[in-house]
């Protein structure tokens, strides 16, 4: 038998037993601890297990169209991707940093600098970059998915405007959205979205900006995609039709290409703006992506102020232009005889001070037609003393001026009418009455911007109706106001416009169509008192300012155009009224080609049809429910008819 | 005496309660794996494999008289240091660590060999102390027999392992009647060892408990396993996402979710319910081989029952513990549950020790 049959058989059954309790301790133990994970603190890590498996994908909604008033596209979009950087594990992050600056060709210090911008987002929240991703990015993040897991690429539909900075000054831009846009939007924007800064972009950015849409998708511990969750589709922004008129917009930026001025042409009839243009301009293609720190500051410290929107505002004096608004008070007012004379010997003297008219040969003895038609600074020096300033200042804020129009853009001046009771009010010191004698000629402290100009001068040719101009096209109706002026009045000013633009006029040369009653007035202001001009002009700059500003037909006019043109050593008549000149010019083109189209198209038809056109009473009363007599449309449709067969 | 010992002398409840902790680790190892696509034999039919394998075994280890096998605990303690010895030289090096050996053109935790071996051999040491007042001399000859071993599978190296063999010596020594002095003395002495054994880990390990005691600080290596282990654990709740639906199991973000943290794919997809049916179930395995040590014919069966109590308690112990981040990433398995060959033939091994003492309680 073996060594082992011998072997202590009394066993220690206590200490077993204590085994057993310590089996039993220990497991209770443990299942305490599962407890506490998986009832007391399981929403947390069912919550942290969601995060770990679900992932949003932004789907970026395209913007909506930006169209011209017969539906050409002036701005679209383009599809482009972004490269985003998930943040959800800094520590890899920071690893693969210098991989991801030299594999996009971003510099370290960028990346840094957007890192810590976005310190404050929320962690789960990618970050944007690099907005526009070239091929070689494109192919290097793909190439490099399993060791960069944290660079994602997403479609973004990006803005494609019109190059140079067509009608920029009216479109405007868009950029990325600032963090306190994200804050205000209560989770509507994400970062790296889109909203417009300026111009029209922000003005009906809630109607051209989508709403995003979102992809949840089911991932595994490598981020590699497992499944789709859901899926809420992007809504496209809507798209905004304009007044703008492509063709005549395309002859304005030609008109004023590589000069500093503004041009805006409306027409006064509906206060559609049909042309706007404002140079030097940036050109927002460049702002699409991103602006870099030093590109902006460029633009903004320019002398030639890119970043200023002319049209509404470059606040200026009128010059000459004012002579219209002086001489429409003097007329209405009746303050002195329309009958007026003064002799103009090239200057004139008042309160002991010496006032030059613009031309040193004087214009002899002169009328208000003749006044206005050659642009006499004497005679309305004159015309400033006699009515004084409240009479002119009253008119003038009538028209518009010292106002803001109203246009649909965000930015617009309201320039600045003087008045007795301004420099009280500011200066603290009466009126001195020579100050309305500058202030007759659109200098002084008067001040407008090409817009007001436009619609001052349209609602006086309007016969006193101010519509308020506008960029969006719209079936609604405009808002306007009426300020009474007598036919009489109308016509006297219309016809002294006229006459500006006929032979004798200050704009004859310049300015004349053949065939078209273009009115207008010149104007040329300085910005500096003549003893500075001089050394200006020594030095080459160029400190006049011309203005013209017209409209057409005399009756009924159709088209006003607003032109200025900046820092020229010549005078409205040689450098603005040239440009008024072409867009009208154009625009009565077009509308003959246009009618002539209509026309050849009527006639094409009617041919067609083997008759001719039916009247168009015989085409309304045809239609049922017309409340005439019964028994009158029929044998009108019949007489319609008969022909055809 | 009888001379055979019959069919129902088996523990017909000890394997119930095994094959039952084989079934839903068999489970869990197909739910956690179907989607993945691992090429060859799917992993859950390998593990039936090594279960039908590890049953066999245990049958043939239960028909030789435990008393033959301790009389040679000398010869089978050489074999496995030669053993362990023979990784060095030949052993074939997996993740790091040279663990395996090649047998029969399989793979061998040689590891796992050694744990059978220190059970038989520590038994016959106790069963031969026939007091039940351990001497420090004694002590001193149980922290030399475990020692070797355990230094030797250290260095290949696998700290969990190693520990595994620390419970067999302990719960036998408690067993043995080891005197206050010496336990106060030896848990002090472990104490003032720690620094010294931080000073002799590897880097991985030294991160292991770096990362255990601050998780916050490494997120996404071994910090991370515990933290998605936890986050698998928590989001299962109290019912469980069900078999096959779990995220962190499914989308793989629990590490090695097959093996080593098995127990948290299974809570996820079962909830708390599930941990509660397999905790009971292992906890009555362990009272089951207490009780069988209890019945034992004598003190030599009590022991080789409780030394394979010790190590399977260990084992479930600070697995357990690691899924639910109460202890550091070790690499100890789930007995029974978490796929792996030579572990579960080296449990079935063990388990047919304990029915060889069972089958042999009325002796006498």
């Amino acid at each position: 038998m073996s060594y082992w049959f011998g072997s202590d058989t009394k066993l220690p059954q206590t200490r077993l037993a204590i085994v057993s309790y310590v089996i039993v301790g220990l497991t209770l133990l443990l299942l305490v601890g599962f407890w506490k994970l998986q009832i007391v603190d399981s929403t947390r890590y069912q919550d942290l297990a969601q995060r770990n498996r679900v992932r949003n994908i932004q789907l970026i909604a395209p913007r909506g169209r930006i169209l011209d008033r017969e539906g050409h596209v002036i701005v679209d979009n383009y599809p482009s991707f972004s490269v985003l950087l998930l943040r959800d594990d800094m520590k890899l992050v920071n690893k693969a940093l210098p991989q991801i600056a030299d594999g996009l060709h971003v510099s370290m210090e960028d990346l840094k600098q957007q890192l810590d911008a976005a310190r404050l987002l929320p962690q789960y929240e990618p970050i944007v970059i690099k907005p526009e991703a070239s091929q070689a990015d494109i192919a290097f993040i793909e190439s490099h998915k399993p060791d960069l897991p944290m660079i994602e690429m997403v479609m973004m539909h990006r803005r494609k405007y019109p190059s140079g900075g067509f009608l920029e000054g009216a479109i405007g831009y868009v950029g990325e959205v600032s963090e306190a846009d994200i804050e205000k939007s209560e989770g509507r924007l994400h970062p790296g979205d889109m909203n417009g800064k300026t111009g029209l972009e922000q003005q009906y950015n809630e109607i051209l900006m989508g709403t995003d849409g979102q992809r949840r998708i089911q991932v595994n511990s490598v981020g590699r995609e497992v499944g789709r969750l859901d899926q809420i589709e992007p809504v496209a922004g809507k798209p905004i039709q304009l007044t703008i008129d492509y063709d005549l917009q395309v002859v304005a930026e030609n008109a004023l290409a590589g000069k500093k001025g503004a041009i805006v042409v409306l027409d006064p009839r509906n206060g559609d703006i049909l042309a706007y243009v404002s140079r030097p301009t940036p050109d927002p293609n460049d702002f699409a992506v991103r602006v870099s720190k030093e590109e902006w500051q460029r633009l903004n410290s320019d002398p030639d102020h890119p970043m200023m929107n002319r049209v509404i505002q470059a606040q200026l004096a009128p010059g000459s232009v004012f002579k219209i608004i002086v001489a429409t008070a003097m007329l209405e007012t009746k303050a002195i005889p329309e009958t007026f004379t003064a002799f103009c010997p090239g200057q004139a003297n008042f309160y002991g001070r010496i006032f030059h008219c613009w031309e040193p040969r004087g214009h002899g003895t002169v009328n208000l037609n003749q006044a206005i038609a050659r642009s006499c600074d004497v005679f309305f020096y004159n015309v400033g003393m006699r009515i004084g300033i409240d009479r002119m200042s009253y008119y003038a804020t009538q028209f518009g001026l010292g106002k803001r129009t109203g246009i649909d853009l965000p930015g617009e001046q309201s320039g600045l009418m003087p008045s007795e009771e301004w420099v009280k009010r500011v200066y603290h010191r009466p009126w001195y009455p020579g100050e309305s004698i500058s202030v007759a000629v659109g200098q002084g402290a008067v001040i407008t911007t090409p817009l007001q100009l436009a619609k001052a001068i349209g609602g006086i040719a309007m016969g006193g109706i101010f519509k308020q101009p506008h960029l969006l096209k719209t079936s609604e109706p405009v808002p306007e106001y009426r300020v009474n002026i007598s036919e009489d009045t109308v016509e006297k000013i219309t016809q002294a416009m006229l006459d500006v633009v006929s032979p004798g006029g200050t704009a004859y040369t310049a300015g004349h169509i053949p065939g078209v009653e273009l009115c207008g007035k010149t104007g040329t202001a300085q910005t500096i008192s003549a003893e500075g001009m001089l050394k200006a002009a020594n030095r080459g700059e160029h400190k006049m300012n011309a203005w013209f500003v017209g409209f057409a037909p005399r009756r009924n006019p159709e088209i006003v155009v607003s032109v200025l043109v900046e820092s020229t050593m010549q005078h409205g008549s040689e450098v603005a009224a040239p440009l008024a000149h072409d867009i009208v010019k154009a625009y009565y083109e077009k509308k003959a080609a246009r009618e002539k189209q209509q026309l050849t198209a009527s006639i094409g038809g009617a041919t067609a049809a083997g008759g001719p056109l039916p009247t168009p009473p015989a085409r309304a009363s045809s239609q049922p429910g017309q409340p005439a007599g019964p028994r009158e449309p029929k044998p009108q449709t019949a007489a319609g008819g008969k022909p055809m067969r | 005496m009888r001379e055979r010992a019959g069919i129902r002398d088996y523990d017909w409840v000890l394997l119930g309660i095994a094959l039952s902790i084989c079934a839903m680790g068999v489970i869990e190892i197909y739910s956690a794996t179907h989607n993945s696509h691992m090429p060859g034999t799917p992993l859950y039919t390998k593990q039936l494999y090594w279960l039908a394998l590890g049953a066999f075994c245990m049958f043939v280890i239960s028909r030789v008289d435990y008393h033959r096998i301790l009389e040679q605990a000398p010869i089978l303690y050489l074999i496995g240091l030669i053993a362990l010895g023979l990784v060095f030289a030949i052993g074939q090096t997996k993740m790091g660590a040279k663990r395996w050996l090649p047998v029969l053109g399989a793979f061998f935790q040689v590891s796992e060999l050694v744990k059978l071996i220190i059970i038989i051999v520590l038994a016959r040491f106790y069963s031969e102390v026939r007091t039940d007042r351990l001497s420090l001399a004694d002590l001193l000859k149980v922290a030399v027999l475990t020692g070797l071993p355990l230094v030797l599978i250290l260095k290949q190296p696998d700290l969990g392992t190693a520990m595994t063999l620390a419970p067999v010596a302990v719960v036998g020594a408690f067993l043995a009647g080891i005197q206050w002095k010496h336990a106060v003395a030896i848990l002090l002495l472990v104490a003032l060892m720690l620094p010294v054994g931080w000073h002799f880990m590897k880097p991985y390990q030294r991160e292991r408990v770096q990362t255990f005691l601050r998780p916050e600080d490494d997120p996404k290596k071994s910090g991370y396993q515990i933290l998605q282990s936890k986050i698998a654990v928590g989001a299962g709740g109290f019912w469980g996402k069900g078999l096959g639906r779990g995220s962190q199991n499914q989308g793989g973000f629990v590490p090695v979710r097959y093996s080593d943290f098995i127990l948290a794919a299974m809570a996820e997809e079962t909830g708390f319910i599930g941990v509660l049916l397999t905790l009971g179930l292992y906890m009555a395995l362990l009272l089951r081989l207490v009780h069988n040590a209890q019945r034992a014919m004598d003190r030599s069966g009590m022991y080789l029952a409780m030394g394979v109590a010790a190590i399977l308690g260990f084992h479930v112990l600070v697995n357990a513990a690691m899924v639910i981040g109460y202890m550091p990433v070790t690499g100890i398995p789930l007995p029974l549950m978490s796929y792996g060959g030579s572990a579960t033939l080296f449990i079935f091994l063990a388990l047919g020790l304990v029915m060889n003492v069972r089958i042999r309680r009325f002796v006498n």
